[in-house]
């Protein structure tokens, strides 16, 4: 089976800071992963430079066995790979609705599935309502609540038709039942077939979550395989979860 | 409303405000409305750039001027019909500002605006010391007596530039309601989430510069005639600069509506102003009102009738067609 | 083009001399730019209005151009942060800085320019000082001492300024804020009211840039626009924020556009300093000491 996604001894360093040394993880199709690490480690990093946000200086990125070294950040997205925002980042000025057709026109379409317009009207209207905001199609982004937007956030992701989704710390900031609900979701993706990278720092969301637990510390992994084994590594306890 | 079907409408209205000129009876009104109609296309070249995209250009003068120098080079070449040079300004320009876009648009926007002033003064010194064209000596072109069937020349270049006008805001407006339109807000909106939903921004960002420095160079290229006496301080005049910028902005930015009413409104009350008090405060007023809009209503005139027509502030950016389908509204106005 | 080696020199050094003073007229920008992310290109037109009042004084009462842009500063200092109050209300809290903070910006530059020309007409003006009109000779270098006084001057004012950025509380609080504003709030300053004093700071160095322009060269209301592009050229250049990075980007420019002004004819200088900006843009936008 190839792996979907294979990170390489991938390194990032900015001026003098070196934000990831050296760090190869693999994802198979179908997977659930959490990755955790204590703030400052590089996950935000690691997420940026595997999606083409930033590009890493060393070691090497493949998705679905193409190398996508030095490809822009939306012929990654166009590949089949989406990710979330640590904090969400909405077209402002377009209404919810419009926010699912811009994945849908620019990543979808790209890929030569020629949707009619009235196939793309609908299509926004079911990924909200994948998410339970079809009821507000129409309302701005700045209208919504916290956990709405991040529902958002994970809708428009989704409407990308991606292969992985990297969702970045979905889940911060929300109540007990808010985490479930994103969750359930989550998992009803994967279970779609949509492989999903899960960052967080929501300990038994994460536990619950993962198929396979990676552990990032000061740019380097630490850690990588069975959650529950992973959990009681005593290096990891160390860095991170003993603090 | 389809594009052809506005255009045709447009067409015709243009055809109306030419007939009232010739009807007034005095040249006069075919010279004040030529510089209308010319606001009327930069800004809304500026607007597609600017508006949609979020990229300031400081230097329309610039893309205006080199189609004016384009047409002065033409000339001194092979004597060519107006619409020709209307075309080969419209290349020039666009190709400069494909260039442009290609050396500054992978940087944020505040770098981009400044290297739109450096192109600005670049050009202005290239043209300045390029004896061909006139350099600082200036040109000049003569701008024949009459033209059948129009009769005086400035009808002419009034109808050339009205459908300049026509055209340009029809390709707007057709930009706005395409996908390319959403790409560009998204582009204004959030250029990170926008290339992580598969939008190309750079790509897209080319063709905003492309289309808008073509536009300008459109606009630019009758100028000559329209002006007898070219210099590149009048070319390159700071004017043009403002202007462009201030009429969108007062005008409102969401959309083709906007540069219209601004350049109609402030071009028109430039002319009246320029023949009761002197130019340099009519410029001031400019100025004011810039800033002051700028501050207090930052959706522009569009901004303000949205507000207290429909009861309800649009976004950042009204997409007009969600006011006008959301179930149990008034249907708005759908241009 | 002639070549000779004294022409060489003479216009090295006088490269060398102009640039401290660009210097001087970017330090205003490093800080607006280069540190807040403020794109204040309204600021020429600010160290024109210096110019313009310097004129004045000097024309009425006779007193030293650089004399009255000292006492000149409070005034210029108010006016910075009452602009910068104005902005950060209309603009900054709403997000709007890129496309309506340019406007608002570029709206000022204007307002003050067609202002000055109205009031005072498109004549040059120029100052009357003890030290304008003589010449240092060292053998075939000359020096007019117009252009060195205002030179050592502006290093006097640079130096003064990293000094206040990197020893001073408030300086380093201007520092930090460019970098972490919500640890700022964390330690009880509020980084509001820092951006303020340092936008009256950056527009305070305004008013005596104007002096040493107008001691430099004769004034008049455009002159303002054509150091848009070498002001924000320099701070690019310079590292965006770094003093010493500013000084030598100026001085580069200041080399360069006098070379080109002296082999290639003067006509030829503006461009100089936007063909640099251009170019850094595209190739380096860190500039020449990154940040």
């Amino acid at each position: 089976m190839t792996q979907l996604l294979a990170v390489d001894n991938l390194s990032k360093r900015f001026g003098g800071f070196v934000a990831l040394d050296g760090i190869s993880i693999s994802v198979n199709p179908g997977e659930r992963i959490g990755l955790i690490g204590p703030n400052g480690s590089g996950k935000s990093t690691l997420v940026n430079c595997i999606c083409g946000t930033l590009q890493n200086e060393a070691g090497s990125v493949r998705f679905d066995g193409h190398l996508i070294d030095g490809t822009t950040a939306h012929q990654r997205t166009r590949r089949g790979l989406a990710r979330t925002f640590q904090l969400p980042r909405p077209f402002a000025s377009l209404s919810l609705a419009d926010n699912m057709r811009i994945p849908l026109l620019y990543t979808v379409a790209a890929r030569g599935s020629g949707h009619s317009a009235h196939d793309i009207e609908a299509r926004c209207i079911d990924l909200l309502r994948e998410v339970g905001l079809d009821s507000k199609a129409k309302r701005l982004p700045r209208e919504l609540t916290q956990v709405e937007m991040r529902k958002l956030e994970l809708a428009r992701a989704m409407a990308a038709e991606p292969k992985l989704l990297i969702a970045d710390e979905s889940m911060a900031g929300l109540t007990h039942s808010e985490v479930e609900e994103i969750l359930t979701l989550l998992k009803r993706l994967n279970g779609q077939g949509v492989t999903i990278i899960l960052i967080e720092h929501i300990m038994r969301a994460v536990m619950s979550f993962s198929q396979r637990l990676v552990v990032l510390v000061s740019g380097r992994k630490i850690a990588d395989g069975d959650p529950n084994d992973v959990v009681r590594d005593p290096e990891v306890e160390r860095a991170y979860l003993g603090q | 409303m389809r594009t052809d079907l506005f255009f045709l409408i447009c067409l015709v209205v243009g055809g109306i405000v030419f007939a009232a000129a010739i009807a007034l009876g005095n040249d006069y009104y075919f010279f004040a409305g030529y510089v209308v109609l010319q606001y009327v296309v930069l800004s809304t070249a500026w607007n597609i750039l600017g508006g949609y995209c979020g990229y300031v250009n400081f230097g329309s003068a610039a893309f205006f001027a080199l189609g004016a120098y384009s047409t002065v080079a033409m000339h001194k070449l092979a004597p060519v019909p107006i619409p020709v040079l209307v075309v080969i300004g419209g290349v020039v320009s666009g190709v400069v500002g494909f260039g442009m876009g290609y050396l500054t648009l992978r940087l944020r926007g505040a770098f981009f605006a400044i290297a739109t002033l450096a192109l600005a003064v670049v050009l202005q010194t290239l043209i300045v010391n390029w004896d061909f064209v006139g350099g600082s000596r200036g040109a000049y072109i003569v701008r024949p007596e009459s033209i059948a069937p129009f009769g005086s020349y400035i009808k002419y270049l009034f109808l050339i530039m009205m459908l300049l006008a026509v055209g340009a805001i029809t390709v707007a407006r057709l930009i706005e309601r395409s996908r390319l339109g959403y790409g560009f807000a998204t582009i204004r909106d959030d250029e990170l989430a926008a290339e992580a939903c598969g939008v190309p921004t750079l790509t897209l960002k080319l063709v905003a510069t492309t289309i808008s420095g073509a536009l300008m160079g459109m606009a630019g290229a009758p100028f000559p005639y329209y002006i007898g006496f070219l210099q590149p301080s009048s070319a390159f005049g700071l004017d043009y600069a403002v202007n462009s910028i201030a009429m969108p902005l007062i005008g409102g930015t969401t959309s083709w509506v906007g540069p219209l009413i601004g350049a109609i409104l402030l071009g028109s009350l430039q002319q009246i102003a320029t023949v009761t008090i002197s130019s340099a405060v009519n410029l001031l007023l400019v100025g004011f009102l810039l800033v002051g809009f700028v501050i207090v209503a930052p959706n522009g005139i569009v901004g303000l009738v949205h507000k207290y027509i429909q009861h309800r502030p649009v976004g950042q950016v009204g997409r007009r067609r969600v006011e006008a389908d959301a179930p149990g509204s008034a249907p708005g106005p759908t241009p | 083009m002639i070549f000779s080696f004294d022409l060489l020199i003479n216009a090295i050094v006088s490269g060398i001399l102009i640039g401290a003073f660009y210097a001087a007229v970017t330090a205003g920008v490093s800080i607006s730019f280069g540190i807040l992310d403020i794109v204040n290109i309204a600021h020429p037109a600010f160290i024109i209005l210096g110019s313009y009042i310097a004129y004045i004084i000097n024309v009425t009462f006779g007193l030293d151009p650089i004399l009255t842009s000292i006492i000149v500063t409070p005034a210029f200092y108010a006016l910075g942060a009452g602009i910068y109050q104005i902005y950060y209300v209309s603009f900054e809290k709403r997000g709007q800085e890129s496309l309506r903070g340019l406007a608002f910006f570029f709206g000022l530059l204007f307002i003050t320019e067609v202002t000055l020309v109205l009031y005072f007409g498109v004549d040059y003006r120029y100052v009357e000082a003890p030290y304008i009109g003589p010449t240092l000779h060292f053998a075939f270098l000359d020096i007019p001492l117009r252009i060195l006084v205002p030179s050592l001057v502006s290093l006097l004012l640079i130096a003064v300024l990293q000094l206040m950025l990197t020893r001073t509380f408030v300086g380093r609080a201007i520092m930090a804020v460019a970098q972490d504003q919500f640890a700022l709030k964390l330690m009880a300053i509020d980084p509001i009211r820092i951006k303020r004093i340092a936008f009256g700071i950056s527009i305070a160095t305004a008013s005596l840039a104007g002096a040493f322009l107008i001691i430099i060269q004769p004034v008049e209301p455009s002159v303002g626009r054509e150091y848009i592009g070498r002001v924000f050229a320099i701070c690019v250049l310079g590292g965006m924020g770094s003093l010493p990075g500013t000084v030598i980007a100026a001085m580069l420019v200041g080399v360069v556009e006098s070379l080109t002004s002296t082999f290639y004819g003067p006509s030829w200088a503006p461009a100089v300093s936007f063909g640099f900006l251009l170019f850094t843009l595209a190739v380096r936008p860190a500039g020449l000491l990154g940040r």
